[in-house]
């Protein structure tokens, strides 16, 4: 017996590529033909997985080297705000030694494509960091300064203003205030 | 954005073209218009509303209040855009759920960089998965 068929190869794909994705209980959502966003975190194993499960079909997943770069960067900055003592180095060379490369190259990458400067990130993270210490841990500035590793509270204190343009206070107080007024209604 | 001033929609849309930033921008008279917009299961959610505070009928605080008693709504930074800097005014918005607090500023260059500050942060936010519930900035 000898049949023919008739197919699309661009269907085809996307439901194979659906198909692997719903198994893997991946949220995403497909964009343009071979344009996806994964909506929530995906582990390093489901994505080695999908990877080597697709690859049986011959698709490919191309992912931009630079912006797997930026995303190493960034989460290297919030594993290091996030250490219980923080490393006394500059986030220079703990970035450097960390990602093997040198910190001129980093700092370009990362400038080029976040419109934004791996110092400003830095700041940023550690101002989150700071946020949360104050009302989960609620850890006073004194100890957040010197877990943070910035050299005076009033130091701490200026760049909380300068980042979210109000006061650790006043943060303080608005997020009790909304988890009160959640709380009574 | 929604504001019942024209002067103040035109200053604000001037600053956004001139911003060159690659985003649909959409302009409401008033709480009532914006709500229905937002309402709308068709509608495309955006990523920042700037709300100004006093507007008839529906103010700004009223938006706020339906917005956030809304889960659909949860990823929508809500910036607040009025006259006042009282810091009752701030702390109030704030507490009734407003992520961001712009004291409208008279002069076009500062509103320009006022813009761009916000609508970085917002996006720094979003795209590093930081905790929206924190998430507060005052300018």
């Amino acid at each position: 017996m000898k049949f023919y068929i008739k197919f699309d190869g661009i269907a085809a794909c996307k439901v194979i590529v659906r198909e692997h994705l719903d198994s893997l209980g991946i949220k995403y959502e497909m964009l343009s033909l071979g344009e996806i966003i994964i909506n929530n975190k995906i582990s390093d194993e489901d994505f080695n997985n999908l990877q080597k499960d697709l690859s049986k079909y011959s698709i490919e997943i191309v992912s931009n080297p630079k912006n797997q770069l930026i995303q190493r960067i960034k989460d290297t900055i919030v594993e290091l705000v996030h250490e219980p003592d923080m490393p006394l180095t500059t986030i220079s060379i703990y970035l450097a030694e960390k990602l093997n490369l040198s910190y001129g190259y980093i700092s370009n990458v990362f400038s080029e494509y976040t419109y934004s400067s791996i110092e400003n990130y830095f700041i940023i993270q550690k101002i989150e960091r700071a946020k949360k210490l104050i009302i989960e841990e609620e850890l006073t500035l004194t100890e957040i300064s010197y877990k943070l590793n910035y050299s005076s509270v009033a130091h701490l204190s200026g760049q909380f203003k300068k980042t979210t343009g109000i006061t650790p206070s006043m943060f303080k107080r608005i997020i009790e205030r909304r988890r009160l007024t959640a709380k009574s209604n | 954005m929604a504001d019942d001033d024209a002067d103040d929609r035109q200053f604000f849309s001037e600053a956004i073209s001139e911003l060159k930033m690659e985003n649909k921008f959409t302009v409401f008279k008033d709480g009532g218009e914006l709500m229905d917009y937002l309402q709308h299961p068709e509608t495309d959610l955006p990523h920042i509303l700037f709300l100004d505070l006093n507007m008839p009928c529906k103010t700004g605080f009223d938006c706020l209040k339906e917005i956030r008693q809304t889960a659909r709504f949860n990823d929508l930074s809500i910036a607040i855009y009025s006259t006042s800097s009282s810091e009752e005014d701030i702390e109030n918005s704030f507490i009734g759920g407003a992520n961001i607090y712009i004291k409208k500023p008279n002069d076009f260059v500062k509103l320009k960089k006022a813009i761009k500050d916000v609508v970085n942060i917002n996006w720094q936010f979003h795209s590093s998965g930081m905790n929206m519930e924190t998430f507060l900035f005052s300018i």
